[in-house]
């Protein structure tokens, strides 16, 4: 049977302003439906960080050279979320502010340290990332408060990041995915970051894996035990992508892949 | 019910209607223009076979509502043959044996037709990542890829390159 939406009104806001006034107009009522306007959408690089404004679509992320240049744990996850057709109409508030622990970017954003922007009634404000996911599809945001944008810190010298996925086919949702970035001061890991994809109720960070890795000289022994962390600390359901013995185990795989990637990159490589 | 009036242009002509809030630009084009040739597969935005072109993107139009599409460019596998003349694609899927069912064919063609402008000359696994939101149920991608090969090598001798 045809998938018909329950009947609804629709406005279009033609501004910011006009947008949260719509929302206390209908409070509780209202349900922001990104995608169908060309307010805030840019990805450019504003002193120590990268830009994104919320309405972003995801294309951009893989067309835009400074993100394929700058941001390669971006580029990764902007190259495997949903589909490229999905790819052409999503954008990347959206993907963040469902706060879906099965979408891409909460994991990347966690790994980047990400600051997120809001505007509501108040003013504007901002959202460590670590603090704006606060259940499965709940967050840290007012009903009162739109997203509107996305701070990536711009990486240090000697950084790098990586994003690896696991998926049944294009299109579905991570078995398990794993978010890196991490620093290097020679072969010693000097500040790491790792945020895990659909093996949570909460998208999460894999702080246990973190500890695993800062102040250590790299070595294969060292990436294994960081993989086992994640592992271990990770907490994934049952589905019909695996039980959750093999859930833990590909995200110990994907840990180890992206740390491996992320480290080759830092040190200059692609 | 919420009706918007809403005006759009579809594969060249301005068309102004009143639509619900609810109603999915697939549903629009289909029922409203009877313009059939782009399918419904899923309804789940999983398949392609809805895919059509908004502003000269590729996009599935079960995943856009009509009032969405507010100002914007729309271009259908109507649109393809221009005056009757099949497209370099078309002339690809009936030389290739491109399509087995045809279902996802509008859909694949659609896709493809964006991505040779992006990617004139592409490789096999290029293309294959190009079309990898469009689904064939009947596993046909080896003549689909094929299809997109002739087309792009005759859109590549109509531009008159080397």
């Amino acid at each position: 049977m045809p998938v018909i939406p329950g009947a609804f009104d629709y406005h279009s806001p033609r501004s910011l302003d006009e947008a949260l006034s719509l929302l206390q107009q209908h409070a509780g009522e209202a349900k922001i439906l990104a995608g169908g306007q060309s307010l805030l959408r840019y990805v450019e690089e504003r002193g120590d960080h990268l830009a994104i404004g919320a309405m972003t679509r995801e294309h951009a992320l893989e067309d835009s050279s400074v993100v394929r240049n700058s941001y390669s744990l971006l580029h990764d996850t902007a190259l495997v979320i949903a589909d490229p057709l999905v790819r052409n109409q999503a954008t990347v508030g959206g993907n963040i502010a469902h706060a879906d622990p099965a979408n891409d970017h909460p994991a990347t954003m966690l790994a980047y340290d990400a600051t997120l922007v809001t505007k509501g009634p108040k003013g504007e404000r901002t959202i460590a990332i670590d603090d704006f996911f606060t259940g499965l599809f709940e967050n840290a945001m007012s009903d009162d408060e739109i997203l509107t944008e996305i701070r990536i810190p711009k990486p240090a010298a000697n950084s790098g990041g990586a994003y690896t996925k696991f998926e049944r086919k294009v299109g579905d949702y991570a078995i398990s995915a794993a978010a890196v970035q991490l620093r290097l001061d020679g072969d010693t890991v000097a500040a790491a970051r790792i945020g895990l994809t659909n093996v949570s109720a909460v998208p999460m960070r894999a702080q246990g894996a973190e500890a695993e890795l800062v102040g250590k000289s790299l070595s294969d022994a060292v990436i294994e035990a960081a993989g086992k962390a994640a592992a271990a600390e990770c907490d994934p359901s049952p589905d019909l992508r695996g039980g959750v013995d093999y859930k833990r185990d590909i995200t110990r795989v994907m840990v180890k892949r992206s740390i491996q990637q992320a480290v080759a990159r830092a040190k200059g490589g692609k | 019910m919420s009706e918007h009036e809403v005006t759009l242009t579809v594969n060249g002509e301005s068309v102004t209607r009143s639509v619900e809030a609810r109603m999915l630009l697939v549903h629009f084009i289909r029922e409203d223009l009877s313009l059939t040739g782009t399918h419904i597969g899923c309804d789940t935005t999983s398949c392609g076979a809805c895919t059509v072109l908004v502003n000269g993107k590729p996009v599935k139009s079960c995943t856009v509502f009509a009032v969405q599409a507010e100002g914007a460019e729309v271009e259908t596998i109507e649109s393809v043959a221009a005056g009757g003349v099949l497209h370099p694609l078309q002339e690809g899927f009936w030389e290739k044996h491109g399509l087995q069912c045809g279902y996802c064919t509008p859909g694949m063609i659609m896709t493809a037709k964006e991505f040779l402008v992006r990617n004139p000359n592409p490789t096999e696994d290029e293309i294959r990542r190009g079309i990898s939101g469009n689904l064939c149920r009947c596993t046909g991608y080896n003549k689909i890829v094929e299809a997109i090969q002739y087309a792009a090598e005759k859109l590549q001798a109509d531009a008159g390159g080397e």
